[in-house]
């Protein structure tokens, strides 16, 4: 796994020092004091900026990754020919062990069919008194007492979004000290006094996936400010001492191979890749503030997002979470499956993408919200491989009437009707198997 | 505790078939390594470490020195211990194992050889095997110097020297001096933990082209 995550990121390097020689970039330049001026007027409104991103391209895109991951394989592995009983149908081909449905209901037990849950039993046919009301009640006593583990406990079971923001805050253990608002600050000078090619990339990313999507573009200068900042943020090398990944090195013009002149690229060692800034884009329906909403986001990236794209063995990690989405369908929807592999639609393939963004820019926002509730709370992103099985399932009559992948991606581009706690609660406790 | 590196000669893996070795088609599910060690004197085994290699279970097996005329028997010290709980998936598969002496059934007093008899029943797998083999011995329990005699039996109190007049008293010198020491200590300890980071060297960060190495 180590091997291929290395020769991966060559990939990616490569692919940047490219973008480099044939733009004529620099990867990195100190801003001239004018351009610093500039920036620093225009830091609220960045997104009026109409820079020339056309020779921009992403450094990679979700399905590029997906590629890397079907072709991982363990040499000592027996990939014969001949079908044997671990003969892997699905596009992953690597024997990591995942968990099946009765250990997934004993995992997520707060979302059974016995338990109230935000998302099913709030909704207007129900009455409050029944569930709601006292849930409310209980999350303003868990605030009040600023007891973090009751806070990861309780959300289980999801948030009110009047309660959402200051629960999330108190799980991820963000502080509103001063110091706080004093390095995002810092972090403000470094983006002004340096001009990173990295900028480009997000500028390009922001403008292609947030500001063409109903719910987010409102929020680009928002993205702006908390993507540039993040990727000047040194605190976050601290999260590849469990990151499988390795942040990218280079050296300071002139000084090449001196190692007291080898600095990391780009200072927080993260290259986005294309969809990137979506992960940050829901939480601007949480918080205001630049900064809380800064500390929020980093957090979320080193405890959760990271895994999502680096090849890693962890049960939370991208190959066991495809790995766990081909198995149940397999296991739960043998027909459907076989008939989309048949027509050539792989259900990974339409899935893939789901995954990587956590469903960000797919589902509604409100549910979205909902789902990332019970990844803070369990503080695994497995349910986003169950998601993914519970919406083919819940599509599987239509799947199952399709003759090629793109009419298959047709019945599935449009999720945003849909309601994630129910599908997930038929799921896991209510498929007769 | 400390532990001490005994060095022992690895005998290369023998697979265990059933039927000739050469016709048969499958893949051996047992295989067997022995450790002998070159120093003939028998010790006290205190841990075994190894890097697994797709091993599903593991028995260790000790000969021992008996002090009487009886030649020394094989005992069974580890029975069937598992080391992937799902021998057909990669949980547990390359991982670093620690086995210690309160693990063993047996007394591991005075070991001569040693026995590792790996299983795999998974087809899955073209070959499983421990790596890194290191058995380690009880180390000493305390430094072997020996103290100057004065150290441990100190002398009979004797008067100290008259005092020079104008020099502070020894002792309220050297109280002074430990709660000055206890107050660095305090102050190197409590630093705060953001660290404003920089990421640049002496202000520059002109970058040109991406490293691979």
């Amino acid at each position: 796994m180590r091997k291929a995550q290395g020769s991966w990121e060559k990939r990616i390097l490569k692919s940047l020092n490219s973008m480099c020689t044939e733009l004529s970039i620099p990867l990195a330049r100190k801003r001239p004091v004018g351009q610093q001026k500039e920036l620093l007027n225009k830091w609220n409104e960045m997104g009026t900026d109409e820079p020339d991103l056309s020779l921009f391209r992403p450094v990679y895109a979700p399905k590029d990754f997906l590629e890397v991951l079907i072709n991982l394989r363990n040499p000592n592995y027996e990939n014969g020919d001949s079908l044997s009983f671990r003969t892997h149908l699905g596009l992953i081909q690597v024997p990591l062990k995942v968990k099946d449905i009765p250990e997934l209901k004993e995992c997520f037990v707060e979302l059974g069919l016995n338990t109230g849950q935000l998302g099913i039993d709030d909704s207007t046919q129900v009455p409050p008194e029944l569930f709601e009301s006292e849930h409310v009640r209980i999350g303003q006593k868990v605030l009040a007492e600023q007891d973090s583990a009751a806070a990861q406990q309780y959300i289980r079971q999801g948030s009110p979004t009047a309660l959402r923001a200051e629960l999330w805050a108190l799980i991820l253990n963000i502080s509103s000290q001063p110091e706080d608002i004093l390095y995002y600050e810092q972090l403000k000078t470094n983006v002004i006094q340096h001009d990173l090619l990295v900028d480009s990339l997000i500028y390009k990313d922001v403008k292609l996936t947030a500001s063409n999507d109903d719910y987010y573009f409102v929020f680009e200068d928002y993205l702006y400010q908390v993507l540039l900042c993040f990727s000047r943020d040194t605190s976050v090398l601290a999260h590849f001492a469990y990151n499988s990944a390795s942040p990218p090195k280079s050296y300071i013009r002139g000084k090449l191979g001196l190692e007291e002149y080898a600095v990391f690229y780009p200072p927080n060692g993260v290259i986005p890749f294309h969809g990137f800034s979506m992960y940050v884009a829901p939480l601007c329906f949480l918080y205001h503030e630049p900064y809380k909403l800064y500390q929020t986001f980093r957090e979320m990236y080193v405890r959760f997002f990271f895994r999502l794209h680096s090849i890693s063995s962890h049960p939370s990690g991208i190959v066991s979470l495809c790995l766990l989405f081909e198995t149940l369908l397999q296991t739960y929807l043998p027909q459907l499956f076989y008939h989309l592999r048949e027509i050539g639609a792989q259900p990974l393939r339409i899935s893939f993408k789901w995954m990587v963004r956590a469903f960000s820019g797919y589902l509604a926002t409100d549910q979205l919200l909902l789902l990332w509730d019970r990844i803070l709370g369990y503080n695994s992103l497995e349910i986003l491989a169950v998601l993914a099985a519970a919406v083919f399932a819940f599509r599987a009559v239509n799947l199952m009437e399709v003759t090629s992948l793109a009419s298959a991606e047709a019945v599935l581009a449009d999720l945003s009707t849909l309601k994630v706690m129910p599908l997930l609660q038929i799921f896991l406790f209510a498929t007769v198997t | 505790m400390s532990r001490l590196l005994v060095p022992c000669h690895v005998k290369g893996a023998v697979a265990l078939q059933v039927g000739d070795v050469r016709t048969f088609q499958g893949r051996p599910g047992v295989l067997v390594i022995d450790v002998t060690f070159p120093s003939a004197e028998p010790f006290e085994l205190q841990e075994i470490t190894f890097k697994n290699y797709y091993t599903a279970f593991l028995t260790i097996r000790v000969r021992q020195h008996t002090s009487a005329h009886t030649p020394a028997k094989w005992v069974t010290c580890l029975r069937d211990y598992c080391l992937m709980s799902d021998p057909h998936s990669e949980d547990g598969a390359q991982e670093y194992v620690s086995l210690f002496k309160h693990q063993m059934l047996c007394d591991m007093a005075r070991v001569l050889e040693l026995r590792l008899i790996l299983r795999q029943p998974s087809p899955l797998w073209l070959s499983f095997t421990v790596e890194e083999l290191q058995i380690y011995q009880q180390g000493p329990k305390s430094p072997s110097m020996t103290f100057p005699k004065w150290l441990s039996h100190p002398g009979p109190c004797e008067q100290p020297a008259l005092l020079l007049e104008g020099l502070p008293d020894p002792s309220r010198v050297s109280s002074e001096v430990q709660q000055m020491w206890a107050l660095t200590e305090m102050i190197r300890a409590s630093h705060t933990s953001t660290r404003i980071g920089r990421f640049d060297v002496d202000g520059c960060y002109d970058l040109n082209l991406l490293s691979y190495t």
